[in-house]
C-alpha cells in the first residue's frame, strides 16, 4: 500500500536514500543541497540506516571518495547543486569512465557569476559532456520515483555507469507537496543487493582501477562508454516498466503532455513542466491546440525519439533553462534542432532562455510564448529565433 | 612490532613487480618497495596512488606493477579517493560482505606535487578524518614528472625549470614546507619522515609502524630524482645517506603526538656535502654565491635545532 505524505524534493530523495540504505556516502554541503546530507546523516545518528557517512572537505573529494567507495564494492553516492558540481567536475568524467554507477542527488542551482543561489539548470548543463546519465524531475514525486529507479539503472551489467537524479532547485527542493511514498520492502526489492563483479576488496582477486593509457587504447575506451550510455536509454525505459508495476506510476524518456494534436508544443525540462502544462489546460479549453514535451532523460538524449515526437508540430518553442554562450541557443534549443535536422523533418522552432537564477517563470510566460508561435506560422510574424524570456530591456 | 632481520624482510616477495618503466637511480620505486615489504604476510591491501611519474609508469594499460588492488584516480586527491576505498571496507565488514578473518591495509601513494601542493586539501580532509589509512609521500622536491617545475617541497636556491638560474635569479626563491610537521599537527596517530639509508631499518620500521597503528598515518619519504637533481643514477644511496647526515633530511617520528628523532648523525656534515652531489645547486659553487651556501646551512641548522628542541622536550 502506497504511503500518503507531504515532503519537499529534499525530504523525498532523502527519504529514497533512506529505504535504500546505500553503503557509502560522501558529501559536502551546499546550498540548496544541504538537506539531503543532513537528512541522511539523522537517519544514522538515529539508527534508522547504517549508511557509512564521510564528511568530506570539498565536492571534489566527495566525488573522489564516491569512486574510491564504488571501486571498492560499495553502492555510494553524494548529494550537490552548482559550484559543488562544477568542482567535482573532473571528478564526474572519472566516474563515468571508470564506469561506477555512484548516484548523485543534483539539486539544480545556477553558476556564478553574480553569486546566486536560486534554480537554472547550468550546472546540470555543465556536466553534459561527461558521460552521466541525467534524469530531471518535474515535481518531488518524481525526484523520489526517479531516485529509486537510479541503481537498476546505473548498475544495470549493459550499462554501468553513473546516473544524475535531478530536481530544480527551491522550486521542487524546498517546496513541500503532497507524494505517494512506497513501502520500504518493496524499495528494498525493487532496488535489490549490490552485486559488482569485480572489486578492489576481494581477497585473493586484487584488481587495479585507473591505468593510464597511451593513444592506441583511448578512443576504444570511449566508444566502449557510448555503447554503454546508448545502452542505457533501454535500460531506463525497462526499469520504468517494473517500477510502474510496483508503483503504478509510468515514466519514458520524456512526457507527452496533450501532444497528440497539437499545433504547438513546448519543450521543457524540470519543474517549469508544471506551469506549462496548466496554461496548456487553459489554453486547451479556449480551443488552442497546444501541447507539452517535458524531457525526463537529457543523457542518453533522445534526440531522435523527440524528433519523432515533434515532427508533426506546426511550431516547437524549446526552452532552456541554461545560457550555453555559444551564441546559437540553448543546449536543448541546439541538440533538439540537431535532432530534427538529422531526420529532415522542417518544423519551425524558436528557443527560449527562461528562469535563470531562479526568476519566475509563469502561466502567462508560456501563453505568451504559444501565442508567438502562432503569430510566427498563421501572421507571418517575424520572431526573434533566440530570446530571454521576461528579460527587462 | 618484530625485531627487524635485514635478510628476512629483503627476501619477501616483492608486491611491486619488475618490468615497470621508472627510472633507473629513482628514489621513489625503492620508497615504495621498501614500504609495501613492512606488510605483514597473509594481509591483503589495496594501494592508492596520485597521479605522477609512479602512476604513469607502473599502471599502463594493459599491463600493472602491482601485485595488490590498486586505484589511480587523479593527481589531486589520493587522499579523498583511499578514504573512500577504507570507508567501503568498514561498510561491506560491517555488512558481512568480507570474511571476518580478512584483513585489508590501506596506502597510498603520492608525489610532493600531488601532497604538499594540489593535493594537500585531499590529503588534510583524510587525515583529520582519521580513515585508518597510510598516506606515504614520496618527495622528490619539485614536480617531476611534468619535468621538474618547483613544488612547496623544493629547497631554497633549486634549480628547477620554473625557477631557473639565470642573471637575475638563484633558483627557488622561499624555504620549503615542513609538511610533516603540518600533517603532525592535524593530531594523527602517527606521522615520521625517513629516507633509504643503511640497511633500511629505519624506514622498515616506520613504514610497519604506520602500517598497522590505527587511524591515519603519514609518511614523508626523501626519494631522490637523478633527472631533477641531477646525479649518476647508481648514487641515489649516497645522496640519501649525505640528506640525512648533513641533517638536510632529519629522521624523526611523530608517535601519538611524542617527537622522537630515530637517527642522529654522529657528526653533523656540512650542508656542501650535500648540494655538491647535485646539478640542481651548481650554481651555489661559483665564486661569488658563497653567501648562498651560507644561508642555506643557516636554514638547515634552524630547522634541525627546532627538530632537536621538540625531541627533548618530549623525552
Amino acid at each position: 500500500m502506497a504511503i500518503r505524505e507531504r515532503m519537499s524534493g529534499n525530504e523525498a530523495v532523502s527519504y529514497a536514500i533512506k529505504q535504500i540504505n546505500p553503503d557509502v556516502m560522501p558529501a559536502f554541503p551546499i546550498t540548496p543541497s544541504t538537506e539531503i546530507p543532513q537528512m541522511v546523516s539523522n537517519y544514522i545518528a538515529n539508527g534508522e540506516i547504517d549508511t557509512e557517512f564521510i564528511p568530506v572537505e570539498s565536492e571534489h573529494s566527495s566525488m573522489s571518495a564516491a569512486i574510491g567507495a564504488e571501486a571498492a564494492g560499495a553502492r555510494s553516492l553524494t548529494a550537490t547543486s552548482s559550484a559543488g558540481l562544477a568542482f567535482m567536475w573532473e571528478e564526474l568524467l572519472l566516474a563515468a569512465s571508470n564506469r561506477m554507477p555512484v548516484a548523485l542527488a543534483l539539486v539544480n542551482r545556477t553558476l556564478s557569476g553574480p553569486l546566486n543561489i536560486n534554480c537554472d539548470h547550468t550546472d546540470g548543463m555543465g556536466a553534459r559532456d561527461t558521460g552521466w546519465i541525467q534524469i530531471y524531475a518535474e515535481n518531488n514525486q518524481e525526484a523520489y520515483d526517479n531516485f529509486i529507479q537510479a541503481y537498476p539503472i546505473a548498475e544495470h551489467k549493459d550499462v554501468r555507469l553513473p546516473i544524475m537524479i535531478c530536481q530544480d532547485g527551491f522550486i521542487t527542493s524546498h517546496a513541500v507537496e503532497n507524494i505517494l511514498l512506497l513501502e520500504d520492502d518493496v524499495v528494498k526489492k525493487f532496488v535489490g543487493e549490490y552485486t559488482p563483479e569485480e572489486y578492489l576488496l576481494q581477497p585473493g582477486k586484487p584488481m587495479a582501477v585507473g591505468p593510464y593509457a597511451v593513444s592506441n587504447y583511448v578512443m576504444e575506451a570511449r566508444k566502449n562508454q557510448l555503447i554503454a550510455l546508448k545502452n542505457a536509454k533501454q535500460v531506463i525505459l525497462d526499469v520504468a516498466k517494473d517500477f510502474s508495476e510496483i508503483s503504478g506510476r509510468s515514466y519514458g524518456l520524456f512526457e507527452e503532455y496533450r501532444t497528440q494534436d497539437a499545433d504547438y508544443i513546448m519543450v521543457i525540462m524540470g519543474s517549469a513542466a508544471g506551469t506549462a502544462k496548466e496554461a496548456v489546460d487553459q489554453m486547451r479549453e479556449e480551443g488552442h491546440k497546444v501541447g507539452v514535451l517535458k524531457i525526463r532523460v537529457f543523457r542518453p538524449f533522445p534526440a531522435e525519439e523527440i524528433a519523432e515526437a515533434l515532427k508533426n508540430a506546426r511550431a516547437v518553442a524549446i526552452m532552456d533553462r541554461a545560457e550555453s554562450y555559444n551564441g546559437n541557443g540553448g543546449v536543448l534549443g541546439c541538440e533538439i534542432k540537431a535532432g530534427l535536422f538529422q531526420k529532415k523533418y522542417m518544423v519551425d522552432t524558436v528557443n527560449y532562455i527562461y528562469g535563470l537564477g531562479g526568476r519566475d517563470f509563469t502561466v502567462a510566460h508560456t501563453m505568451q510564448i504559444f501565442h508567438q508561435l502562432s503569430d510566427m506560422v498563421e501572421n507571418g510574424t517575424e520572431v526573434e529565433q533566440y530570446a530571454y524570456v521576461g528579460i527587462r530591456n | 612490532m618484530s625485531e627487524y632481520n635485514f635478510k628476512e624482510v629483503m627476501s619477501k616477495p616483492e608486491r611491486l613487480a619488475p618490468g615497470h618503466r621508472m627510472c633507473a637511480g629513482c628514489g621513489a620505486t625503492i620508497a615504495v618497495r621498501a614500504v609495501l615489504r613492512a606488510l605483514h604476510e597473509g594481509d591483503q591491501a589495496v594501494i592508492g596512488n596520485a597521479t605522477g611519474c609512479l602512476e604513469v609508469s607502473s599502471f599502463t594499460y594493459p599491463y600493472t606493477a602491482w601485485e595488490d588492488s590498486y586505484i589511480h584516480n587523479a593527481f589531486e586527491n589520493a587522499g579523498s579517493t583511499l578514504s573512500g576505498v577504507e570507508t567501503a571496507y568498514k561498510a561491506l565488514k560491517k555488512r558481512g560482505r568480507l570474511p571476518e578473518d580478512v584483513n585489508y591495509k590501506f596506502i597510498t601513494f603520492g608525489g610532493d606535487g600531488g601532497t604538499y601542493d594540489i593535493g594537500f586539501q585531499s590529503l588534510s580532509g583524510a587525515m583529520e578524518r582519521g580513515h585508518d589509512m597510510v598516506y606515504v609521500c614520496y618527495d622528490n622536491g619539485a614536480y617531476m614528472n611534468t619535468g621538474i617545475q618547483r613544488s612547496s617541497a623544493t629547497p631554497m636556491y633549486a634549480d628547477t625549470t620554473t625557477t631557473p638560474v639565470g642573471s637575475q635569479s638563484n633558483g627557488k626563491m622561499q624555504n620549503r614546507k615542513d609538511l610533516a610537521s603540518i600533517i603532525a599537527d592535524h593530531d594523527v596517530p602517527y606521522v615520521a619522515q625517513t629516507t633509504m639509508i643503511g640497511n633500511f631499518s629505519d624506514l622498515h620500521a616506520k613504514a610497519e609502524k604506520a602500517i598497522y597503528t590505527e587511524g591515519a598515518a603519514f609518511l614523508n619519504i626523501m626519494t631522490p630524482c637523478p633527472r631533477g637533481w641531477r646525479y649518476d643514477p647508481s648514487e641515489v644511496m649516497k645522496i640519501c645517506k649525505l640528506g640525512v647526515e648533513t641533517c638536510y633530511w632529519p629522521m624523526f617520528e611523530v608517535d601519538h603526538g611524542k617527537w622522537r628523532l630515530t637517527y642522529e648523525p654522529k657528526k653533523k656534515l656540512p650542508i656542501e656535502d650535500f648540494l655538491r652531489e647535485q646539478g640542481r645547486f651548481k650554481h651555489l659553487f661559483k665564486p661569488g654565491n658563497e653567501d648562498l651556501l651560507v644561508q642555506f646551512q643557516a636554514e638547515v641548522d634552524r630547522r634541525w635545532e627546532d627538530l632537536q628542541y621538540k625531541c627533548a622536550r618530549d623525552n
